[in-house]
């Protein structure tokens, strides 16, 4: 029962460099990773750290250089555009900003309807799959006659969730899905993403930038730096007690909402500091 | 808590559904001036076609009492300089000269707009080649090649216009893969790719809807001038001189000027009226396509909230006014740096109303205070702020209230008199600090023209102070920042240069909007304490313009809370977190996520995909 959905060994991702003598520069540097199935693995990382291009990688919107994704036993790093399109049912996407990932010219309805559509589902079949799909997100069924427009950033993440749930996949990758929300509806998206994941059982590879989002939502945490994984393990030791410096500079660097502990934090960051 | 997500603003959102069913055809029937003009160009296209029909005399047909005769007699419009029916000529002139055009325009819209969509969606060598012919013909003279041409193949019409065609070709494939590639790297091309549609569709639902709208707009101006070019070779008498046509028209007319002024009116007239309408047919038919024309209606329905909104302050002011008395209370002894008082701020709309943003709020600063003004996105925390140095964006202004800052009202004083003021006194540091250097001049120029300007600094002291203040806020290498470019340094590093040029001139009040919220939480810490250190050692009043309560936590004193343009509560950064009154105070720090908020452990599910598993 614990062989991984998606198993991840040595990927190295270079992008070519510009101009014609230029070093390529290499965004992943052999890494490896795993996420079992209804697990969510958060990937934590500041940026230029290779996090989103890790998950570009397993989406194949980003070139492997080298090493293997594996997708239950099946690498799918070598495929050709045909079969990677069958693969869609089994692998989605949310992306961070929610204004750009949907079409503005689309109605939800429409927007709800394209992945069912290039999996050739009948017409009556969508509608009920996106009815469906608007409850599970907590939206009204009359959104799919509006625009994006009509919607605020929580709602617009939450089309976008649902449009990435519509064929049932096993795995999502999650691209800073909430950083562009404003704060109460950060904790609602969430929320709604861990009810998902209950639900159906869905796994999540969830990449963020912030540390209290990724201990909310994750079962284990891998954090990259300079395009490697430089710390993992489950959440409660990774983020109580790291042991690589870069982890605990981060989790030291993170402001507590909180006055008195976060006095307390600064003053031991600041005398870590000092000490180096 | 579900029911705000469930109910977005509501005439809003029935206003753009209703205009969005609404079919092409009937936004595109709203437009008059595209009504009309489609009307018109309908006319004109039926009456050429059907020109048979409307006169019995042939275009052709010479008869010497009918030279240059007046309108009237049976010549609906005179006659020429060869006695033929002016009237007659115009409407199978325009069959040849619509006709001729469509030409044109097909061959260059489908030429152009196939290889500009292939050349901007799979790039690749296709799109050098491409590029490269395009380069070709937009440098080739047009009227130059169809003179040449003419020369080769004769004067047949129609070879002309083929080939203009191909020369207009060239722009419109530069407008469509410019536009295709924007496209092409937007999100949700990515998500349609990774939802499994292939590229003929992705093309199709998604670059396509994009393109259109300048691609019309385009093809019409390109059908303009496709006409306006024919009959300008025929008007030199370059075209095929067998048929009739408006330019052949224009020549004649032309030629006879001082004899029948009337016969140069008609086919100029047509020519005219006809471009302008291919033009604003295609300009609203790009609004119908755009559906912008709602934009109008969700403005006004805005404004409509505003205003609701608006009444509501008066019955929500008595809890804002007692937070506010107790707080000032525990700056009782000194008076305060900056006091806003009852500060409305507003847009002014296209329909003349005001929408107001800002409800009449009221803040005091203290010297060597750090005061966090929080609130979520549309709250109007950053308006406040801008509205402070009277930076708001154009249409905005304050409507009603008070800045006072040392015994002046800042809402009242002339430009001038706070030109001075900004930057010497009152400074800012932004939320994006790339956007806020300007990329074509040094880090260091940008550093030493305030400081001349303000404290009157010859070039040399003004570079010694700037590479002081580099080294001030924690740059390593200050010789190499004050030379570098604005692109040659890291956000974190243009955050510390622009703090440098905040403090540059001491000033006293310091305002920053979410000065943290682009950058790292590593560099955030750092930007922190280099804040901290330097209102300590000023002893400035700082205004902290945030939505992150760990930022507020770290660094703030005091803290206000705003929604919907008010202040809903304030108090002390030491015990806001655990006492707060209103509940909208309550709703913002029960989202918070605390450390103590962490996922329960992984627990294998023992059912397979789609299935339900109990908790």
């Amino acid at each position: 029962m614990n062989t991984p959905l998606l198993d991840i060994r040595n990927l190295v991702v270079d992008y070519p460099g510009k101009g014609l003598r230029a070093q390529p520069f290499r965004a992943l540097d052999s890494v490896s990773i795993d996420v079992r199935p209804g697990e969510c693995v958060g990937l934590v990382g500041e940026s230029g750290s290779g996090k989103t291009t890790l998950g570009r990688a397993v989406l194949g919107l980003a070139p492997v250089t080298r090493g293997a994704i594996d997708f239950k036993g099946q690498n799918i790093s070598v495929l050709s555009t045909r079969e990677r399109r069958r693969l869609s049912s089994d692998i989605q996407v949310v992306f961070q900003d929610p204004y750009t990932s949907l079409n503005p010219s689309m109605t939800i309805g429409e927007i709800l309807a394209e992945p069912l559509i290039a999996q050739h589902t009948a017409q009556s079949a969508a509608r009920k799959r996106i009815a469906e799909l608007l409850d599970q997100v907590k939206l009204p069924s009359d959104a799919v006659k509006r625009l994006p427009r009509d919607f605020s950033g929580g709602q617009r993440q939450r089309i976008a969730i649902a449009r990435a749930l519509a064929l049932r996949p096993q795995l999502v990758i999650c691209d800073e899905p909430v950083s562009a929300l404003d704060l109460s509806t950060q904790a609602r998206v969430l929320d709604l993403f861990t009810e998902i994941q209950r639900d159906t059982g869905v796994a999540y590879l969830f990449i963020t930038h912030d540390l209290d989002v990724v201990r909310y939502v994750s079962h284990r945490v891998a954090v990259m730096y300079h395009g490697k994984i430089v710390e993992r393990g489950d959440t409660a030791q990774v983020t109580t007690a790291p042991t690589h410096p870069y982890t605990q500079r981060l989790w030291m660097a993170a402001p507590i909402a909180e006055p008195v502990a976060q006095r307390e934090r600064r003053e031991r960051r600041l005398a870590m500091a000092a000490d180096l | 808590m579900t029911a705000p997500v469930l109910t977005p603003a509501p005439g809003a959102v029935d206003a753009a559904a209703n205009n969005h069913s609404a079919s092409l055809a009937r936004r595109f029937a709203k437009d008059p001036i595209g009504m009309a003009a489609l009307i018109f160009l309908s006319i004109v296209v039926l009456a050429c076609a059907f020109a048979p029909l409307l006169t019995t005399n042939a275009p052709d047909k010479a008869v010497l009492g009918n030279i240059l005769a007046d309108p009237g007699n049976g010549l609906l419009l005179g006659g020429d300089s060869a006695g033929r029916d002016v009237f007659s000529r115009l409407l199978y002139g325009g069959q040849f000269s619509l006709l001729g055009a469509l030409l044109a325009l097909s061959i260059a819209v489908v030429l152009g707009g196939v290889s500009g969509l292939v050349a901007g969606y799979f790039g690749k060598w296709f799109d050098t080649l491409s590029s490269a012919a395009a380069a070709i013909l937009m440098a080739l003279p047009g009227m130059v090649v169809l003179l040449a041409a003419r020369s080769v193949l004769g004067s047949s019409a129609w070879w002309a216009m083929s080939i203009f065609g191909v020369l207009l070709s060239a722009s419109v494939f530069r407008l469509v893969r410019q536009t295709v590639q924007n496209v092409r790297n937007e999100l949700y091309v990515d998500a349609a790719r990774v939802a499994g549609l292939s590229d003929a569709r992705i093309i199709f639902r998604h670059v396509l809807r994009v393109v259109r709208a300048p691609f019309i707009i385009q093809a019409a101006s390109i059908g303009s001038v496709a006409i306006a070019i024919q009959a300008g070779l025929e008007f030199l008498g370059l075209g095929d001189m067998t048929i009739p046509t408006w330019g052949s028209m224009l020549n004649d007319g032309f030629a006879r000027i001082y004899q029948q002024p009337l016969l140069v009116i008609w086919p100029a007239l047509m020519i005219a009226l006809v471009c302008l309408s291919l033009t604003l047919i295609a300009n609203s038919v790009r609004d119908a396509l755009e559906n912008t024309g709602s934009r109008h209606r969700t403005r006004r329905t805005r404004t409509g909230r505003g205003a609701a909104a608006k009444t509501t302050t008066h019955s929500s002011n008595p809890t804002v006014a007692p937070a506010a008395a107790q707080n000032t209370g525990t700056h009782n002894s000194e008076t305060p740096l900056l006091s806003v008082r009852n500060l409305h701020v507003g847009y002014h709309q296209a329909d003349g109303s005001t929408t107001h943003i800002v409800h009449g709020i009221n803040l005091d600063v203290h010297a060597g205070e750090v005061l966090g003004l929080i609130g979520e996105s549309g709250s109007g925390k950053t308006q406040t702020a801008f509205s402070i140095m009277r930076l708001l964006p154009a249409g905005g202004a304050i409507t009603d209230g008070q800045v006072l800052w040392g015994g002046r009202n800042l809402a009242e004083l002339s430009e001038r008199e706070l030109t001075a003021l900004r930057g010497k006194e009152i400074a800012y540091i932004p939320q994006e600090p790339m956007s806020n250097l300007d990329p074509s001049f040094t880090i260091g120029s940008q550093l030493v023209e305030p400081m001349r300007l303000h404290l009157g600094l010859n070039k040399a002291d003004a570079k010694t102070r700037a590479l002081d203040l580099l080294t001030r806020v924690g740059i390593v290498n200050p010789e190499r920042v004050y030379s570098s470019y604005p692109h040659q340094v890291s956000g974190g590093m243009a955050q510390r240069v622009l703090i440098a040029g905040a403090i540059s001139c001491n000033p006293r009040l310091l305002i920053a909007d979410e000065p943290t919220t682009a950058l790292d939480v590593t560099v955030q810490a750092e930007i922190l304490d280099l804040l901290r250190s330097i209102q300590q050692e000023h002893g400035m009043g700082v205004i902290m313009v945030t939505h992150n309560f760990g930022v507020v936590a770290d660094i703030c004193d005091r803290v206000a809370v705003m929604r919907n343009g008010e202040i809903v509560e304030t108090g002390p950064a030491s015990t806001i977190f655990s006492e707060h009154t209103h509940p909208y105070t309550t709703q913002l720090f029960d989202a918070i996520l605390t450390p103590d908020n962490i996922r329960e452990p992984y627990r294998a599910p023992n059912t397979m995909k789609g299935e339900v598993t109990t908790p």
